[in-house]
């Protein structure tokens, strides 16, 4: 087998796995065989990209049927860049998923996360990869039924109302997106992405075009949690196991995001988006509130995991706000922002998890202290924390700057306060977590005052430094973030 | 009408279901109805069932806080649908756009390229067999959830459950009624190519055929035929199998999913392929269905 | 053969308000899903009203005949249907250890409950 075949085996591997880790059962080989697959997909992702900036979009055609017949997979400068992301991740969380798990799930159970997880991931992959309109439906339920399985297994029973709201959520937007490719199949007879993209310029005006974005995109919207969809996101965050919240955080409503830019940007066009629907208000209204509203939302959370829940709405209305500008410079803050909210939240979720480890839970008072007995854990939560704030040297700061940059490109200098305002917030809830964990004394509750396990601190610290080395070399992210949305916007190269 | 009894509820759905199917024999999509008779009025609705026999039947009533928001939003929802649907072309024109540009492929040419008559069959395993390898995972998925959600995944439960012992009419209309499922399942998997049909309603039929075994012998009896163990086995084993599959179009030479490497003549390679992965996706669904309800008399069971 | 014009559209949209209604208004977990169920069949039949052609068979292949309905809408609905009830599976599952833990399947009666545990 040669590279050719790359784009299906990244996400044919975690399907194969799937079913093994059902069989072996046995926590340590499954992890073992998740971890190997995971690594092999993430290596395939380099592969993919560098081919790709190499020498252009990679296509491969499923069953050798040729595009509008059968489905294809395309790989260009925007999706294999979402690839990374989902398999970079994937894979250091999975590793804190080894030592964190066992403090969550019964061991019995454990193999059931772990299918859980590989279907999930191929699902997330799935959904990137492929250029064809149903083919993300099914992918999408692939990802979203191993979801609600996975936040199912969290330990407490709130988990299952969390995860019944998110699935009756979930299944609508899903439903909705298929109105919507429906309706765009019954005017051009075809599903394929880019196919549908030339045949629907023509027929742009038409009220059934204008239907199928509506629904597309508020489908794609409670997936991604965009503001006012998102109000299944808290609780299923909130209950999923550690390992679990920085999986959905991290690359799930990341790829929602994608989606999202690839349809507004590629199927139906800038040129539909923004002049014939006026996206540029509804988003840019979405984005603001969902920045100022959930950011003081989470102000007054006293439970951190929850916190940092209502936080990623609010860092996706960020997103939304780049994908909202319509240019080259809003599309590349978006996609730097999703790299560098991915690094930023996973450190963070994964921190609370290791003082889960600890602490038991995960309200402010019981931090209280951490600092002391646990330094690297409380550390890696100051780092993490001041890159979620966009503090110069950190990820966070990186595409706080191209948002603001981009704003005033438009002349829009209130969005570039409220994107400052924004960072003033999150300071203010982030404040709250650091005030906690090194100016409180210590509970007495708390028994075992020792740091949490290296299985649990390495992975951690990678995306803690990754938050540092993306906040101070920017040449590698932002050369992606920028040469995928110049391709996006047709920008010769 | 207010329904107060979910069971009215649940009951209304599944004829419903029955009817819609009967809708989709009058708009020529006879695989569909099948499917949805079969699932629809017969899985879901069971399903149901059995959710409301372990939950309650009782429902409250409906404060007018939720019902407005709710009305809102369904009227806005359905008004912007209303004005979507009506620039589609008109119904079963055929100038339409949808029988212009992919269709003609799969209605004049699947026939000889793919070597079955039946065209759904040749778009579902070779064309879009990628979209149907999801639809098996999704599946496999849903039953691990289940499984775990409801029957905490032991093997060495005991069960009690005692079947019909006192029904003879029923026990021996069952005995006769058996192999004639059985029978009828496994037409349907194999006669896809050509009528109706195809690995997913025969994994249906099939797994119809056991719970009815179950339900009137006893589940110790349906235990020992099928324990669940090996149920977990063939659910992976039929997703195994379509990947295999896949892989093996990989390795000789061909794409993933390419079923004209897997032999000499590239229609005969058709053949196998889609052979194949519609045993792949019979034996998932019904491993699956049986699978849901192990997990759903377990359940019960244990209460 | 009566002309069924456009009405079948109309039916979609009744069946699709129906169901995201009852979704939306019911606060009873296993209503919630039936009328997800409704919800999607709503999409199912424009699907399908979308795959038939005036005049045309079941899309099997038999000498003699010229116009066949679109498989391809067939195909897909498939798929959504299985799709739908391994959803329908798992929040029925979920709906059932809902009711173990809180003795309820009633959103209130779930809500008053954790009000009153915190």
């Amino acid at each position: 087998m040669t590279t050719e075949h790359f784009p299906i085996l990244q996400v044919v591997l975690p399907l194969l796995a799937a079913p093994v880790c059902l069989l072996i059962r046995h926590p340590r080989r499954c992890w073992w065989l998740a971890m190997t697959v995971s690594a092999a997909t993430l290596v395939i992702s380099v592969i993919l990209i560098s081919t790709v900036y190499a020498s252009g979009p990679i296509v491969y055609h499923l069953g050798s049927w040729a595009a509008p017949w059968g489905i294809e997979y395309r790989i260009d400068r925007l999706n294999s860049l979402v690839l990374l992301i989902v398999s970079g991740i994937g894979s250091v969380v999975l590793l804190f998923a080894h030592g964190s798990l066992g403090f969550e799930v019964k061991r019995s159970r454990q193999y059931i996360f772990y299918t859980a997880w590989m279907l999930c991931l191929c699902g997330l992959l799935g959904m990137c990869a492929t250029g064809d309109l149903f083919n993300i439906f099914v992918f999408l339920e692939i990802s979203s039924l191993s979801m609600y399985l996975m936040i199912a297994l969290g330990y407490e029973h709130r988990a299952l109302n969390a995860v019944f709201s998110y699935l009756v959520m979930g299944t609508i937007g899903a439903t909705f997106f298929l109105i919507g490719v429906g309706l765009l199949y019954a005017l051009t007879g075809t599903l394929n992405l880019v196919d549908l993209s030339n045949r629907l310029e023509p027929i742009a005006g038409s009220p059934t075009v204008l239907t199928a974005f509506a629904f597309i995109i508020l489908g794609i919207g409670i997936k991604a949690a965009v503001f006012p969809l998102h109000w299944w996101l808290p609780d299923a965050y909130r209950y999923a196991p550690n390992s679990a919240t920085a999986l959905l955080a991290c690359t799930a409503s990341k790829v929602a995001v994608y989606l999202i830019i690839r349809f507004v940007y590629d199927l139906f066009g800038p040129g539909f988006s923004f002049k014939s629907v006026q996206l540029t208000e509804v988003l840019l209204a979405a984005g603001v509130s969902a920045t100022l509203l959930m950011s003081t939302v989470a102000v007054f959370q006293n439970d951190i995991k929850k916190m940092f829940a209502y936080s990623s709405v609010a860092q996706v209305g960020y997103m939304v706000i780049g994908i909202s500008l319509a240019s080259v410079a809003g599309v590349t803050a978006a996609l730097l922002h999703m790299f560098n909210h991915a690094v930023i939240k996973s450190a963070l979720f994964m921190a609370l998890g290791t003082a889960f480890v600890r602490t038991g839970g995960f309200s402010i008072d019981q931090i209280q202290g951490m600092g002391r007995y646990m330094p690297w854990t409380m550390a890696a939560l100051l780092v993490a924390g001041l890159s979620l704030v966009g503090v110069p040297l950190t990820a966070g700061f990186v595409s706080k700057w191209y948002l603001i940059l981009a704003a005033i490109e438009h002349d829009y200098l209130w969005l570039a306060i409220i994107v400052v305002a924004g960072s003033l917030l999150t300071l203010a809830y982030v404040w709250r977590v650091i005030e906690a964990g090194y100016f409180k004394p210590i509970p007495n509750h708390i028994e075992q005052r020792r740091e949490a396990g290296a299985g649990l601190l390495v992975p951690l610290w990678i995306l803690v430094l990754a938050n540092l080395y993306f906040g101070i070399d920017t040449s590698l992210t932002l050369g992606a973030a920028h040469g995928a949305a110049r391709a996006l916007l047709g920008i010769a190269q | 009408m207010q329904l107060n009894k979910l069971f009215s509820a649940v009951m209304l759905f599944g004829m419903y279901s029955l009817l819609s199917a009967a809708l989709f024999v009058s708009l020529d999509a006879v695989d569909v109805a099948l499917t949805e008779a079969s699932v629809g009025a017969g899985i879901a609705t069971i399903l149901m069932l059995g959710a409301l026999s372990l939950t309650t039947n009782r429902q409250r009533q409906i404060s007018w806080k939720r019902r407005l928001p709710a009305a809102l939003v369904t009227v806005a929802i359905g008004v912007l649908l209303l004005y979507g649907l009506s620039d589609l072309p008109v119904f079963g024109d055929p100038a339409a756009p949808a029988f212009k540009h992919v269709y003609p492929r799969y209605a004049f040419e699947s026939p000889h390229e793919i070597g079955i008559p039946n065209m759904v069959t040749s778009v579902l395993a070779s064309y879009r067999g990628y979209d149907t390898l999801g639809e098996v995972t999704v599946i496999f998925t849903a039953a691990v959830a289940v499984a775990t959600l409801m029957g905490h995944g032991s093997d060495t439960r005991s069960f009690s459950g005692e079947g019909m012992e006192h029904h003879l009419i029923l026990r021996i209309n069952a005995k006769l009624l058996l192999p004639m499922i059985l029978l009828f399942a496994l037409y349907v998997q194999f006669h896809g190519d050509y009528g109706p049909g195809g690995g997913f309603q025969a994994g249906v039929i099939f797994a119809a055929g056991f719970i009815l075994y179950g339900l009137v012998f006893g589940m110790s009896t349906i235990r020992e035929v099928a324990p669940p163990k090996i149920i977990r086995i063939l659910c992976a084993a039929g997703l195994g199998l379509y990947l295999l599959v896949g892989l093996c179009g990989m390795l000789l030479g061909g794409n993933f999913l390419d079923y004209n490497v897997l032999a000499h003549h590239p229609v005969h390679g058709q053949h196998i392929g889609i052979m194949l992965i519609e045993l792949g996706v019979g034996t998932t669904v019904a491993a699956s269905m049986i699978g849901l309800f192990y997990a759903y008399a377990e359940h019960e069971h244990r209460q | 053969m009566i002309d069924f014009g456009n009405i079948i559209y109309w039916v979609v949209v009744f069946l699709m308000m129906t169901g995201l209604y009852l979704v939306l208004a019911s606060g009873n977990l296993i209503k919630k899903v039936v009328g997800l169920n409704i919800f999607q069949s709503s999409v199912f039949i424009l699907y399908i009203s979308l795959g038939k052609i005036a005049g045309g068979t079941a899309p099997i292949f038999a000498e003699g005949i010229e116009r066949y309905a679109n498989p391809l809408p067939h195909v897909l609905i498939l798929t959504a249907i299985v799709v739908g009830v391994a959803t329908t599976a798992v929040a029925l599952a979920l709906a059932v250890r809902i009711y173990a833990v809180y003795g309820s399947v009633e959103e209130a009666d779930i809500e008053k409950q954790e009000v009153d545990a915190d």
